[in-house]
């Protein structure tokens, strides 16, 4: 009997993301363009937002280099952007930023707290001036142009890039590598002494989630058509994420989605009603949200549905 | 060649006073209040605006701002602390959560200071002209408003450091930066010390940016850079150490003046080169254990 009901459940379970897929799939047979580029950007920064919470969530080392992996991806797509077919790029990306995250993770995991995140904030900046100068002094150019895909397939790119991240951080969180990666943030010595290899698995999540970062990085340079190293690595690539994944909720999977659509919804619309005060209330928001949503909106849903929940049943007994 | 080397380390000089005295400021904010507070430069730069909007429009003389522009940010930095931070502190779960929550909070206010900065003032860039004539200083050349840059930050060095150690308020910051619990039970309020510590903050970085404004151009987007020099010059010299801020400070400056002087677009990328270094190979610093 409790068999088949988890059978069902996981059945359930399947078939909501299935059927997502399939809608999400379909539906530039419908959309109009613009809402077509919205929801490319909407997946773009889930994309960047699920994989940062992938590793920084359940470890708690917050890293602000999601810019640095994500801007290596635009570099590989502008250098690559006519030598290879596209699928190929979208993976060279991946690999290019996934390589770059284990090797800064072999040097840095060892950091805690504070310095690693002023040591993956330095890397955005440090890769940002590095490319900056090459590009006047070596290559002589401040852009480079990367040949434009058109926004169905940039669409298909994205929407394919976000669901393998999505099944991948699902599968991750579930597995025993999961539950790992918990108890390291939980206590690092203490995971060390259980058996756990610290080192090799932070620097594996932390490469894997870099790999998303840069492939998404390679789909939407194309969509940019023209990138400079302050649109491939700007700050504020590293900084939203982290934002989104926070002001979703880092406990659950859904957490960062739901905060990532957020914020790229709010962002659309106060950028077309008031671009001059955008980031001012971007700023205001950011405060708000850490100063009164601490578990972010998802652990806010939960604490309201606890106490109702602990209500109802008080009020059944009484 | 003689000349060029000690042109080359005077402008490194001159340089590296600024450099640590801001520095002092964020490693007071960081070191005792445990804010990493990213917005440090945005606090430089309303001390620059401050003293530009003084000097063009009422003509008072950019010396005599420090004086204002040091209270006003003690002030904004004290009722940041109380409103916002103390409130985060109360609130965390662990120091590391605290840490993080705190850093992210001074995201949003860089975002909210600059854009309230680009509203008021525009985002042009923004200069004027304040002692500039040439001194002969040890045979090199060098504009007069560098020269009193650079004895202010040395003077307000040393009195914040006579402060610290001297006063009974500096013993008391100083024991809630060791200790904070055992601070709290001898009698130290600690919330009101870490506000203070945060407003001292703010303070450095008016009169660091008070100073700027005097011999360099200025505009409401510049303070994420002066940020990152200020980290890498505590992290260079150690946190929560004066003294180590202004080895720091001139030894990033040396560097600065140096990489200029051979490739002028490597600077930045030579300061976050050896900020990772330095992170890498000696987290507390290059005077730490």
């Amino acid at each position: 009997m409790n068999g088949r009901i988890t059978t069902l459940n996981r059945l359930q379970r399947g078939i909501v993301p299935l059927v997502l897929l399939a809608v999400f799939a379909l539906s530039p047979l419908v959309l109009k363009q613009y809402a077509l580029i919205l929801l490319t950007n909407t997946f773009m920064y889930i994309i960047l937002a699920v994989s940062w919470s992938m590793f920084s969530g359940p470890t708690g080392y917050i890293s602000l280099a999601p810019a640095a992996f994500f801007g290596a991806g635009v570099y590989t797509s502008a250098v690559l952007g006519f030598a290879l077919p596209f699928p190929l790029i979208v993976i060279t990306g991946g690999l290019a930023s996934f390589c770059m995250a284990f090797l800064v993770g072999a040097l840095t995991l060892r950091l805690r707290g504070i310095y690693f995140v002023m040591f993956t904030f330095g890397l955005v900046e440090l890769l940002l001036n590095f490319v900056l100068w090459w590009e006047v002094t070596v290559t002589g150019t401040t852009g480079r142009v990367v040949p434009p895909l058109g926004n169905t397939t940039v669409f298909y790119f994205m929407l394919a890039i976000l669901a393998c991240l999505l099944l991948t951080a699902f599968r991750l969180k579930h597995s025993k590598y999961g539950f790992a990666l918990q108890s390291i943030g939980q206590g690092e010595e203490a995971a060390a002494h259980t058996g756990i290899h610290v080192t090799a698995l932070k620097m594996n999540t932390f490469a894997l989630s870099a790999f998303f970062m840069g492939a998404a990085g390679v789909v939407m340079a194309t969509r940019w058509t023209y990138i400079d190293p302050r649109i491939a690595f700007n700050p504020t690539l590293s900084f939203l994420p982290v934002l989104m994944a926070i002001f979703g909720g880092l406990g659950q999977l859904y957490g960062p989605i739901i905060g990532a659509a957020i914020f790229t919804y709010l962002e659309e619309f106060l950028i077309t009603r008031f671009p001059y005060h955008y980031m001012l209330i971007f700023g205001i928001t950011m405060v708000i949200a850490i100063r009164y949503l601490p578990d972010g909106l998802v652990g806010l849903v939960q604490k309201a549905w606890k106490q109702w929940s602990r209500r109802k049943h008080g009020a059944a007994q009484g | 060649m003689m000349v060029t080397i000690l042109d080359i380390i005077i402008a490194g000089m001159l340089l590296g006073g600024i450099y640590a005295l801001i520095a002092v400021g964020l490693s007071l904010q960081y070191g005792v209040a445990r804010v990493l507070n990213i917005a440090h430069g945005e606090f430089i730069m309303l001390g620059a605006f401050i003293t530009w909007t003084l000097y063009t429009a009422f003509g008072v003389n950019p010396l005599l701002s420090l004086a204002l522009c040091g209270p006003t940010l003690f002030l904004i930095g004290y009722v940041l602390y109380i409103v916002l931070f103390s409130r985060l502190r109360v609130r965390a779960a662990s120091p590391g959560a605290y840490e993080g929550n705190s850093m992210l909070a001074c995201f949003g206010l860089l975002f909210i200071i600059q854009n309230l900065a680009i509203l008021i003032w525009g985002a042009d860039i923004k200069g004027y002209s304040f002692f500039a004539f040439p001194v002969d200083f040890a045979g090199a050349r060098f504009a007069a408003n560098r020269l009193i840059t650079l004895g202010f930050a040395i003077v307000i060095g040393l009195v914040f450091y006579l402060f610290l150690a001297r006063t009974r308020l500096g013993k008391a910051i100083r024991a809630s930066a060791q200790e904070p619990e055992a601070a709290g039970l001898m009698g130290v309020n600690i919330d009101r010390v870490l506000a203070l510590c945060f407003g001292l903050g703010a303070l450095m970085a008016g009169l660091g940016g008070a100073l700027i404004s005097m011999s360099y151009k200025i505009q409401p987007t510049m303070g994420l850079e002066y940020t990152m020099i200020a980290l890498i010059v505590i992290v260079l010299g150690g946190l929560g150490s004066i003294p180590g801020s202004f080895i720091g400070g001139f030894l990033l400056g040396l560097v600065g003046s140096i990489v200029t002087y051979v490739e002028p677009g490597l600077a930045l990328v030579a300061y976050y080169v050896i900020f990772m270094m330095v992170l890498l190979l000696k987290p507390k610093g290059v005077l730490g254990k």
